[in-house]
């Protein structure tokens, strides 16, 4: 499974909770991570993504369940004593210390002589090109600046893993891009197993090999970000990676075929429901077409009438959202070479069947999303 | 050109900017605000102290005598000594019994803070000569910590009238000036740094010593300097709690200035006692500057 000569740690989570009183903030949660893996954890706030970083870390002790760092249990095991790397989202520099010394600090602990220390604290800081900033203190520095040096700190003894709490979560967007990409060039240079916990899913799509869905305490889903985004295993992945429509109706199921009422109109898939529940439908926003009202009618593909409400010209394209005769919102992208409409058009929104995603109606899906 | 030109032409009038705010400081009010208490401190305060230090130059004649005296005198070199050991051994207190009260304070919730802060505060709210006799009531030979020795079999000690006892009550009097500046730093040390150091491998005693408490030494200096200058001229506590051999300098003076009506040689020791309160703070400054700790809470 590991590959031999990569450096990085296997993790596996296996039915793992915790409890604070009454409130369950993670509940059975597993997870198996490859060694050199960049797995990112992704959610909304509360949903145990940061307390699954902090059981790994060793802040948090876990209420039940099995925790493995390279094949070895560490519950129990003070976090002083896991040799894991850990950034945080508010830098947690030392304040006292120049970036020389805060960088060094791990080595000194693992007491590492000082002229192996200095070549390492050089060529640590050199990796995130911070070599020159050695002798200044953390308050001299900006906050990009800031968590070059604490992701140096966090990389200088070698660990196995590196958890990363919302790194690039204090930084402007602009600043958040190029840093993406410098996370990723360093963990292909290091070779060692990357988790990282964020909200945002497109940070999530840029960086991961693959994400874990988080929301309630739970997993939802863990795959690539391809995987999540074409076969959402729940409506709430569906609606928290990228955008996405819902069609929502009375739905009716016959033969091989189901078929939703939204206001009058049928949307029909030759598909059905594995596991049971409502049926509702998803769809990506580039497999939706727009047409004038009435202009072309294709009997293999659902049409949807509805009024344009927002026209959003994105350079590569634009993205409309249309109202649709129930009142629900339908999003959808064009390219260049397609026609264009104003807001307030009335139009016809065009969908084939095979692309719909049909999922079981979760009202919390919603909930959390807000 | 114009590129160059444009930054000269700023340069040259942010001096005046700057002057022009200075000028509208002092005509404006902000300087009125302070007159009140910059004219109180002048008459209550300096001028007492010119005329103190004046007339230890000049009673009885014109001269150093006064000086001479005080210098010359073993007695008034052993009170001056006593002094600063006293003063020195109260802040030690101050600082074992204060630093552990002043964390705690920090890492407690809301409503613990809140009875924390008022045990603290309550004593500033009892006058310091009660405070004091209650201390006599509690050192005294049969008092209240003897009677308690004596209940579990010890032999008594002495308290009342002895350097312990002195240095017991006056940093009980002190422990606030202590805990406060404390606090007040340590409140904006960031906890979560601790998390840093722990994951980066060391223990929680040793992120402690290595990264809290260097973080909170400004308001360790603060709290030290200010208790040790206080004790400096501590009079009522070490006179009602003290004897003969636990004299401090406040008491000489007061012996020269209202029993023998000596001001010329009270005067001197004043100032010897300002002077060498004077060197001690130049000496500490240096340590208080810290001028790259942020430490702030996000």
């Amino acid at each position: 499974m590991a590959s031999s000569e990569s450096r990085g740690a296997t993790i596996d989570i296996r039915s793992v909770s915790k409890r604070y009183g009454g409130f369950t903030a993670l509940d059975d949660v597993s997870l198996h991570i490859e060694a050199g893996e960049f797995m990112t954890l992704l959610g909304p706030s509360g949903s145990g993504k940061t307390t699954t970083l902090n059981v790994i870390a060793g802040f948090t002790e876990l209420s039940s369940g099995v925790l493995e760092v390279g094949g070895r249990s560490v519950v129990g095991v003070p976090a002083h004593k896991r040799n894991i790397g850990v950034v945080f989202q508010h830098y947690a520099l030392f304040p006292h210390m120049t970036v020389g010394r805060n960088v060094a600090y791990p080595l000194a602990l693992r007491g590492v002589a000082r002229e192996h220390r200095e070549r390492r604290v050089q060529s640590a800081l050199d990796m995130v090109k911070m070599v020159d900033f050695s002798h200044r203190f953390p308050s001299e520095l900006s906050g990009g600046q800031q968590q070059r040096v604490a992701l140096a700190r966090a990389t200088v003894f070698d660990p196995p893993l590196l958890l990363m709490d919302e790194p690039l979560g204090a930084l402007d967007k602009k600043l958040r891009e190029w840093l993406q990409l410098e996370i990723k060039r360093i963990h292909r240079e290091l070779g060692t197993t990357f988790v990282y916990v964020t909200h945002d899913q497109e940070e999530a799509l840029v960086l991961s090999d693959r994400i874990a869905v988080f929301n309630q305490g739970r997993i939802e889903q863990i795959g690539t970000g391809r995987q999540l985004y074409d076969e959402p295993a729940t409506l709430f992945v569906g609606k928290f990676i990228g955008d996405s429509t819902v069609l929502r109706g009375t739905a009716r199921t016959s033969g091989d075929e189901t078929a939703i009422d939204i206001g009058g109109q049928k949307a029909v898939t030759r598909k059905r429901l594995p596991n049971g529940g409502t049926p509702v439908m998803l769809l990506r926003p580039e497999k939706l077409a727009l047409v004038r009202r009435g202009a072309r009618i294709s009997v293999d593909r659902n049409s949807l009438a509805g009024r344009v409400g927002e026209a959003i010209y994105l350079g590569s394209g634009s993205k409309y959202e249309v109202v649709l005769a129930d009142g629900s919102t339908a999003v959808v992208r064009s390219t260049l070479e397609d026609e264009a409409f104003q807001i307030g058009d009335e139009v016809d929104v065009l969908f084939a069947g095979s692309d719909a995603r049909l999922l079981a109606d979760d009202d919390k899906a919603d909930l959390t999303l807000t | 050109m114009a590129a160059t030109a444009t930054p000269e032409i700023s340069r040259s009038r942010a001096p005046a900017d700057a002057a022009g705010e200075r000028r509208r400081w002092f005509r404006g009010q902000p300087f009125w605000l302070v007159a009140p208490a910059l004219l109180l401190l002048l008459v209550a305060l300096g001028l007492p102290l010119a005329i103190v230090t004046l007339r230890s130059f000049s009673e009885p004649g014109w001269g150093l005598q006064n000086y001479v005296w005080f210098f010359g005198s073993p007695v008034n070199l052993t009170v001056l000594q006593r002094t600063f050991t006293i003063s020195a051994w109260v802040t030690l207190v101050c600082v074992v019994a204060g630093y552990p009260y002043a964390y705690a304070m920090t890492i407690v919730g809301p409503r613990v803070r809140l009875i924390l802060i008022l045990c603290v505060l309550v004593p500033f709210w009892v006058s310091g000569v009660v405070r004091t006799l209650a201390w006599v009531i509690l050192l005294q030979d049969s008092g209240v910590i003897n009677s308690m020795i004596r209940g579990v079999g010890l032999s008594p000690i002495k308290l009342i009238r002895t350097q312990t006892g002195v240095v017991i009550g006056m940093a009980q009097v002190l422990l606030p000036f202590m805990i406060l500046p404390l606090y007040a730093v340590m409140k904006t040390i960031d906890l979560r740094l601790m998390q840093a150091a722990r994951s980066l491998g060391a223990s929680p005693a040793r992120a402690f010593v290595q990264v809290y408490v260097p973080l909170s030494l400004p308001g360790l200096y603060a709290g030290a300097i200010i208790v040790f200058i206080l004790a400096l001229g501590f009079y009522i506590t070490p006179a009602l709690l003290g004897g003969p051999r636990s004299t401090m300098l406040s008491t000489l003076i007061q012996n020269q200035v209202l029993s023998l009506l000596n001001w010329g040689k009270g005067g001197a020791m004043g100032v010897v006692l300002l002077v060498a309160t004077f060197v001690l703070l130049a000496l500490a400054a240096p340590l208080t500057r810290q001028p790259h700790k942020t430490g702030s809470r996000r």
